[in-house]
This record gives C-alpha cells, structure tokens and sequence, in this order.
C-alpha cells in the first residue's frame, strides 16, 4: 500500500486543488481594486477643492466659477437628524416589544415580518409613498417629508439589530432584577436598555450611515434648493431642502467643469460622514461586546 | 469556633439586609408598567400598521391607471406623456437584465470570496510563509492570519457602506471610460453575437450591471460566508479522512452542504438589485428601447420613477404609482423566497418565524 502521504504536484488532483486556491485568492483581490479606486478618486479629484469656502458657499450655477455645497452639508445633517429622532423612539420600543414584553405572540411575529420586508424594501418606494401621502397633502417638497422617508428606511435596521442586543442580555441579570420584585419596566428601563445600549448604538449608527447616503427617497420628497435651510429668519422646513447626495446626482451629468469638481468634492464629503458613522458603530460593538 | 460562628453571622448579616432590598412593587410602579407595556404594544402596531399602509397606499394611488391601462399596461413599449400612451416593459426588461447579469457576476465574485475567507486559505498560505521564517510559534504571529481574515471581511463590507450615488459618480467618470475600449472591441469583432451588437457610446447596460454587481457583493459574499461556516466540521474532517483534497472536499462535501444559505444569499443580493435606483438612474442611459445588446442604453423601473416624478403632473402621477406596484411586486417576491430560502437552511420554527 502507497503510504507516501506529502503532497505531491505529480497527482493532478493536488494540482488542480494549488492552481484554484491560487484563482481564488486572485478574486479576492481583484474586489478590492474597486474600494481602492473609489476612494484613489474621490481624494484625487475631491481634496484639491475643498477649502473652507466651499464647505460654507452656496452651489454654483452653470457657467459661475467656485461656490460649494454648504447648504447642502447642512440639509442632510438636519435631515438625518430629524429622522433619526423620528425613528430611533419608535424603533427601540418596538424592540422592547419584540424582546422582552412578548417575544414568541402573534403581534410580534407580525412585527418582526413587516420589518424584514421593509428592510428588503427598494429605498425608492419609500420616496414615492412619502411622495403619496405627504407632499401631495402638504403641497410641496419640504425638508419634513425628506426626512419622514429616511425614518421609515432606518426603522428596520434599528428594530432588528435593538431586538438581537436586548436578546443578547444575560438572563441572570433579568432574573436578578426580577428577584428584588421590580417591575418589567424596570427591568427594562435600568437593566436591560443599559446593558445592551453599545449594540443598541450600532444599530442607530449603521441606520445613521445608510439614510446619509440615500439618494432615491429624497429626490422628490426634498428635491434641491439652492439657499439655505435658515435664511437669517425663519426655519424653512416646509421648503425644498438641498442635500449632498442629490447635489452629486444633479451636478454629476452636467457638461460644466466646476459643477463636476463639486460633485467630487461633496462625494468625498458625504463618503467621509457615511464612513464615520458607520466606523463609529463597528467600533461600539467590537469595545463592548456583550458576552 | 467562636471565630468560624462570627464568619458565618458576617455572612448571615447581608440576608438581612436583602430583605430590606426586595420589596413589592409600589402601586404608582405598577401603573407605569402597564402604561408602558401598553405604549411598547400600540407601537409594534404602529410599525405594522405603517408597513401595511404603505403597500396599502401605493396600490391605492396606482387604481386609476390600473382601471385605465390595465394589464397591456405590461406589456407596452411606448412612454408618452403627450399622447397619453404609458408602457413598462422596456423598463422591467431593463430591471431583470441588469440585475441578472449583476447577479451572474457578483455571485460568482462573492462565492470566491466567502470560500477564501471561510475555508482558511489565507491562514494556510501564511502559516507557510510564517513557518519558513521559523517565527510559526510566536503568539504575537500566530493569531495573524484570522486578524487579516477579519479585516479583509470588513474592508469588504465596506463597499456596502459607500452611498450608491457615489457609485454613480465613479461610474460615469471611471468605469464607462475604462471598459468602453474593450466594450467597443467586442462589438467590432463579434457583431453577429446578439449581446455585443451595438458599440458602447456611453452609458449603457453593461456598465450598469458591473456597478451593480459591485454593490451588492458584500451582501453575498458575507451571507456566503455565514452559510460555510456553519456547516458542521465533522463533514469536513470526514471529508479529508477519505484522501479528499481541499478543493475536492469543497466542491462535493461543503458548497452542497451550505446550498441553501447561498442560494438565499444570491436571491437577497438580487432583490437588492432590482431596487437599487441612482447607480442606475445614472448609467444606463434611460432609453425607453428593448435591445439584446448589452452595450446599447437601457431603463430600469427604479430608475424611470426617479426621473419622472419630480416632474410628474397630477394626472400621472396614478401611472408612476402603478409601476411603483409592479417594482414593489418583483421586489417583494424574489426578497420573500430568498429569505425562506435562507432560513430554511436552519430548519427550525414553522413559516412565520422563518420569514
């Protein structure tokens, strides 16, 4: 009987095994090259034009030289925050729910599939039934409405990843708490929310990262302004809102030089906030992991 | 023994003491429970009630262009606002095309990548770089090649975090620059081939589907992964104790083990793709034509609704609404069978929990 057990390159069958770890390992490197290109570009083509100028000006119209996006910074941040505000109260209760009060009834079995659709749901969708149901109503394009769409895209996220950290929580501390006689909501309250707050904060940040970077719910629910957001005065929430995702996508097919530069620059800014965010938020998890 | 009796009483003592700690809840505590149980309740309907009413919402605004067009609705080629002649197949053609071939390329893409990552190659590769240095044995190497598994899986996942215009963006300025030689010299030599028939004059399908194809390989390559390592070891060991060779064992014993959780990874990654608007709303050139070139310009559902309704005047409003169902439909289909799919894989809990 052969008992040569070293490997050998004769057999065509270690051969074959060498030369497609070899294919393998190539792949994995060749889907790197786009991460390395998007972001080679964007600080090959954005950097150059950021200044502190076009952090704070207005964007420019077709043949105007300079300008930036300002408004545009200022109108997604109030615009993620109003929906994070939105959808962070209604997404942590409705974890609660799903976790803690009732986990296995009917209602939260119906919860738990409405938010796995809706997290599987076209972000565009979002846009047409804010665009149905508010602006229509509303009569116009207004920052509100915006901001209500990417609520309803941060939801799931924040329902799902809330519902997977309360899960997570040691019983013992619950069985604890519960043995000095508190009350359900206070072992919510101070027990449970608290421990699992690191992976609850995740969750809002990746929801965070994901609604800064939507583009197709707001095109028509904000859709663009070229002022900005608080003119002196007044709060024009109920105005068309600019936005750094719509600005790139408005400037990136026009044929003027300056409009493109802007675009670049805005990407870069935009991927700089969705990155951080969601860096933020990996971060959170990885220092306190729960077990 | 005096001493041992006093230990015990210290001991004793904080009983006591916990007594005092625990007590019934107050009547005002109990109120607030119930007031916040009861508010924890109306929100998971709340959530409900939002998720059907939007569906609810989009059929509701679309019934008349439904009792209008109808089904030839479907099946239409035509888009004319002025002549009052709305068709969408061109554009469901368009949806199924790009994100068929996104899903050829990125699956294919992802599998290589959920099998490195999973199957420990970088870890062999390294260990035998290690070993031939002679520093093997230090700690500080030896946990090395799962820190770099690690990293690479995140660095890859980074691609999911990238803002999909900003795919656009690359895409216009970056990848239809660079593949339109090779686009345009496939087109010069292989004419008579049905999907290379026209020349690639900007944007088009294919640069579309490649962009897609980039976006949605890290939701495949990391839920491919997930499915290979949870396939038992002992299948593998048993694997190698009959003389397989890695990539033997890989082939009949793991990626069949593992079918289920891939297959839903890929049916995910297609419902992804088939609602992905801007990356496609800015290349495929949004021509209202069907054409089995890859290479010729092409429209997508997504992308029609987000060129058409901030314009959109009152009356058409209906007939975007009814394609919004049409997308809503595919979308909801294709998530719905990858998600049972997927957790079937597991095999616990009946359908509701599965879903």
């Amino acid at each position: 009987m052969d008992t040569n057990l070293n490997k050998s390159f004769a057999r065509l069958s270690t051969l074959l095994s060498c030369s497609l770890t070899g294919v393998v390992s190539l792949l994995t490197l060749v889907a790197l090259i786009p991460l390395i290109s998007i972001l080679g570009m964007l600080i090959l083509k954005g950097l150059p034009i950021l200044h502190y100028s076009t952090l704070t000006s207005l964007p420019p119209s077709a043949f105007e030289e300079g300008g930036g996006f300002g408004n545009a910074i200022v109108g997604t941040l109030v615009m993620v925050g109003m929906a994070t505000m939105v959808s962070v109260p209604i997404g942590i209760l409705s974890a609660v729910y799903l976790a803690e009060i009732a986990p296995e009834s009917m209602v939260a079995r119906w919860l738990r599939f409405c938010a796995k659709i809706l997290s599987g749901f076209p972000s565009i969708l979002a846009g047409v039934f804010i665009y149905g149901s508010v602006v229509i109503l509303c009569g116009g394009f207004s920052a509100v409405a915006g901001s209500l769409a990417l609520a309803i895209l941060m939801l799931p996220t924040i329902v799902l990843t809330s519902e997977e950290a309360m899960r997570s929580v040691p019983i013992k501390l619950k069985e604890a708490a519960i043995a000095i006689g508190t009350t359900q909501t206070q072992t919510i309250l101070k027990i449970v929310l608290p421990t699992a707050l690191p992976s609850i904060l995740t969750g809002i940040l990746l929801a965070i990262s994901r609604a800064a970077g939507e583009t197709a719910p707001l095109l028509f629910t904000s859709l663009f302004s070229n002022y900005w957001i608080y003119d002196g005065s007044e709060l024009s929430m109920m105005r068309p809102t600019a936005s750094l995702a719509v600005l790139i996508f408005n400037f990136s097919g026009t044929p003027f030089e300056n409009q493109v530069q802007m675009a670049w620059g805005a990407s870069l800014v935009l991927v700089l906030i969705v990155l951080v965010t969601n860096l933020t938020g990996k971060y959170f998890s990885r220092r306190f992991p729960l077990q | 023994m005096t001493r041992a009796l006093e230990r015990n009483s210290k001991i004793e003592r904080p009983a006591g003491e916990l007594e005092c700690i625990a007590r019934p809840p107050s009547l005002l505590e109990q109120r607030a429970d119930i007031v916040f149980r009861g508010c924890c309740y109306v929100i998971a309907w709340l959530v409900i009630a939002l998720v059907i009413f939007i569906v609810a919402k989009i059929a509701w605004s679309s019934i008349p262009a439904i009792s209008a067009y109808g089904f030839p609705f479907l099946t239409g080629q035509q888009w004319d606002p002025n002549a009052g002649t709305y068709g969408i197949l061109p554009e469901i053609f368009g949806t199924l095309v790009s994100s068929t071939v996104a899903i050829l390329l990125s699956s294919f893409m992802g599998i290589a990548i959920a099998i490195f990552l999973s199957e420990g190659l970088l870890s062999s590769v390294l260990r035998l770089a290690l070993r031939q240095l002679g520093i093997a044995n230090r700690s500080k190497w030896s946990r090395l090649p799962e820190k770099l598994e690690r990293g690479l899986l995140n660095v890859i996942e980074l691609l999911a975090a990238i803002p999909s215009v900003v795919y656009g963006l690359w895409g216009i300025y970056v990848v239809i620059p660079t593949i339109r030689p090779y686009c345009n010299f496939l087109n010069a030599n292989f004419e008579w081939f049905p999907l290379f028939g026209t020349p690639l004059s900007g944007p088009g399908l294919f640069p579309a589907a490649m962009v897609l194809s980039i976006m949605i390989l890290p939701t495949i390559a990391s839920l491919s992964r997930d499915a290979l390592n949870s396939v038992p070891i002992k299948l593998r060991e048993a694997a190698y104790a009959l003389g397989s060779t890695r990539w033997e064992a890989i082939f009949m014993v793991i990626l069949p083990a593992a079918r289920n959780g891939i297959i839903g990874a890929i049916l995910l990654g297609f419902g992804r793709a088939l609602g992905e608007t801007m990356a496609l709303a800015m290349l495929t050139g949004n021509s209202n034509r069907i054409s089995w070139s890859l290479f010729s310009p092409g429209n997508t559902l997504a992308a029609l609704l987000a060129n058409n309704f901030p314009e959109a005047s009152k009356n058409q409003v209906p007939t975007l609404m009814y394609a919004a169902l049409v997308l809503l439909a595919i979308t909801l289909g294709v998530n719905l069978l990858g998600a049972i799919v997927q957790q079937s894989a597991t095999r616990k809990g009946n359908l509701w929990t599965r879903i």
